[in-house]
């Protein structure tokens, strides 16, 4: 099996950069610093400081002992990028791609949020470097996810409310894309493993800390790697970084979750594997959720992080030649995984993160206790618990 | 044999003047409305014609032609619609050039060479792609040319010169050049850098320039006939028509199509 690229920009037949002609001459500008930054060991040296003196890294892999014990099966193993800095994995991205826009001498910085995790480590690393930090958001998700956008603020960043097409993820992308085009010389800070080269590869070799800690934290503390590897998949960044620290073990067995959402009827869910089918959108061919005309179908998930009708094209390569395996857990699935963390290990995941405990939680009864089963815990709930008390029907 | 979109520049050209080219997003604002507007803006003086087919996600448009393919995808209208459109306009006898704008992702669903062959059998003259840069274009230009179909390619203010004389030599039918750094809209004033972009866009190719985004007005078009051979109106278009009751808007549009010359 061969996971290699075939030609930069592509995995396979996806991937690419599908952009109006407007912003050609930014994305190769992009491309050349960001392959300019690679080959210079300072820019490494300096992004590795402030993984470990602004967000905390390593962060930590947690045996969940007492939710293993319940299961009778695998042994669950978090690696917890929700203590780093800002709550979730999207630091790392940020701080990356934040240190390679002040390197090409950005001062406006662009990007889109989701869940707003995204948005929050953004506005961080903006506030750090002193940049200035604009996010657009879709309005259902400012609603959902209150304290982010108050987070974002608070540091000093603009959050502009998107209240086109289905008011979240992909709307705000839209968005951003369209400010990018007004404003060619700002710095377009995209969140997840999406979008036009070189984005999903550059996104993907900031969040390979994860895999590579993760690896090297296995072996030191169990003294073996897992027998599977589990995370979120939204855009696909958490877990194509956590995926690529163990492509080369080809016994580890891959599993990305995706967000099953209320049904498998189109609209209900943000299930591209097994809802989607190849397509171009917003600037990279890969799977798509999309009605028989090509109209990009709306989503629905618990989750902001997860709500969106694309995934990164890597994933779908590894899908397609089968080195990774994709599945889905429901809304309903994910608030149980979400509760049952809560109780059993005292840590509230993030509702995007809980889809992958609930794929743990699936996988772990099917195996032997010897067995282990790695869940990158992407990000912490504390940006969830509105919505969760909504469902349990509490007022806090 | 020439293209109908070459003849109809250079009878433009002939005639001296600027060609002019409204875009019409299909079944906006009604289903039908295309069926009436797009005759009686030929004969208002419509040179060509671009149709809009509607994507629910089109990033490189402003607000005007968002909520304008909002609105046609609720009236129901999808690319099969929009091919059966330009038959239907054909059958009714409009002459001007027909050139498709739409996403890629619709059209690829649809599959590239079948919407090659079914434009072309329809009437369409062309294809405008706006997220599909020449470096993803092979698999549409293949079809377009096997089909004698323009696929039409963008120069932008941004596009540096080596990438101008690239473009240029791949392009067939005209190049669209992007009239300022933005999205689609209208605009009051006119980007003062224009004359020149148009310049050095002209130092590379002998096909007609044709300027799009934010051109609103007959001042504008009077000041692009300057230096370009063809001006698209599209946001500008679509707010004459919202601002109509639905009985005034085919004869408003006329009226303002012949007031832009
Ligand atoms: C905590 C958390 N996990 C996962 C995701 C999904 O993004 P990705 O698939 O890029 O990791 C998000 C996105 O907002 C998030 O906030």
């Amino acid at each position: 099996m061969t996971t290699t690229i075939d030609r930069p920009g592509r995995y396979g037949p996806y991937g690419g950069s599908f952009i109006p002609e407007t912003l050609a001459p930014a994305v190769a500008a992009l491309d050349d610093a960001y392959r300019a930054a690679q080959g210079d060991q300072a820019f490494w040296d300096e992004l590795n400081a402030l993984h470990q003196s602004f967000s905390g890294r390593p962060t930590p892999l947690t045996h969940a002992r007492r939710m293993s014990d319940q299961l009778g099966g695998a042994q669950i193993y978090l690696k917890r990028e929700d203590l780093a800095h800002t709550g979730a994995h999207k630091i790392n991205n940020a701080l990356g791609q934040g240190l390679l826009a002040r390197r090409m001498g950005k001062t406006r910085i662009i990007a889109e949020t989701g869940a707003g995790q995204h948005g929050v480590a953004t506005a961080a690393v903006c506030a750090m470097l002193g940049m200035q930090c604009i996010v657009y958001m879709g309005t259902e998700d400012m609603e959902r996810q209150k304290p982010n956008v108050f987070r974002m603020r608070l540091m000093g960043a603009e959050v502009r409310g998107v209240s086109t097409g289905s008011r979240t993820l992909k709307d705000a992308v839209n968005e951003a894309m369209r400010d990018w085009v007004s404003n060619p010389e700002s710095y377009y800070l995209l969140g997840s493993a999406l979008g036009p080269h070189p984005y999903p590869a550059m996104v993907r070799d900031f969040q390979s800390v994860i895999g590579r800690e993760s690896r090297a934290q296995m072996l030191e503390t169990v003294g073996r790697l897992p027998d599977v590897v589990v995370a979120c998949v939204g855009g696909g960044s958490n877990a194509i970084g956590m995926f690529h620290g163990f492509l080369a073990d080809e016994q580890v067995d891959l599993r990305g979750v995706e967000a099953g959402g209320r049904s498998a009827a189109l609209g209900e869910h943000a299930a591209r594997f097994s809802g989607g089918r190849p397509g171009v959108f917003q600037g990279t061919r890969t799977y798509v959720l999309q009605d028989e005309d090509g109209q990009i179908a709306l989503t629905h998930s618990i989750s902001a992080g997860l709500d969106y009708a694309a995934v990164g094209p890597e994933h779908a390569k590894l899908h397609d030649d089968e080195r990774a395996f994709y599945t889905s857990a429901s809304d309903e699935q994910a608030l149980a995984a979400f509760q049952a963390l809560s109780q059993l290990e005292g840590i509230l995941p993030a509702l995007e993160s809980a889809h992958a405990i609930a794929e743990a939680m699936r996988l772990a009864p099917t195996m032997r206790r010897d067995q282990i089963i790695l869940v990158n815990l992407s990000g912490r709930g504390d940006k969830d618990i509105f919505t969760i008390a909504g469902v349990l029907g509490v007022d806090v | 044999m020439t293209s109908r979109i070459a003849e109809t520049f250079a009878r433009c050209k002939a005639e001296g003047r600027i060609a002019l080219m409204p875009y019409l997003m299909v079944g906006y604002p009604e289903r039908g409305s295309t069926m009436a507007l797009a005759p009686a803006l030929e004969q208002a003086g419509a040179d060509l014609f671009e149709l809009g087919v509607p994507f629910s996600d089109p990033l490189a448009d402003g607000a005007t032609i968002q909520r304008a393919a909002e609105q046609s995808l609720r009236n129901g209208v999808r690319l099969p619609d929009c091919l059966r459109t330009a038959a239907d306009l054909r059958a009714a006898g409009l002459q001007a050039p027909l050139v498709m704008m739409g996403y890629y992702n619709p059209f690829l669903q649809y599959g590239i060479d079948r919407l090659c062959a079914d434009a072309q059998a329809a009437g369409v003259d062309g294809l405008i792609i706006p997220d599909l840069p020449p470096e993803e274009a092979e698999e549409a230009s293949a079809a377009c040319q096997a089909n004698q179909l323009d696929l039409i390619c963008f120069v932008a203010p941004t596009t540096p010169e080596p990438r101008i004389r690239q473009i240029a030599q791949i392009a067939s039918g005209f190049i669209y050049c992007v009239a300022l750094t933005g999205v689609t809209g209208a605009r009051t004033e006119l980007w003062s850098g224009l004359p020149d972009f148009l310049a050095r866009v002209r130092q590379h190719t002998d096909l007609p320039l044709v300027v799009g985004f934010g051109i609103s007005t007959a001042a504008h078009i009077r000041q692009v006939g300057a230096y370009a051979d063809g001006a698209i109106v599209a946001s500008a278009l679509i707010n004459t028509l919202d601002a109509l009751a639905p009985e005034a808007q085919t004869a408003g549009a006329a009226a303002f199509v012949r007031g832009l010359r």
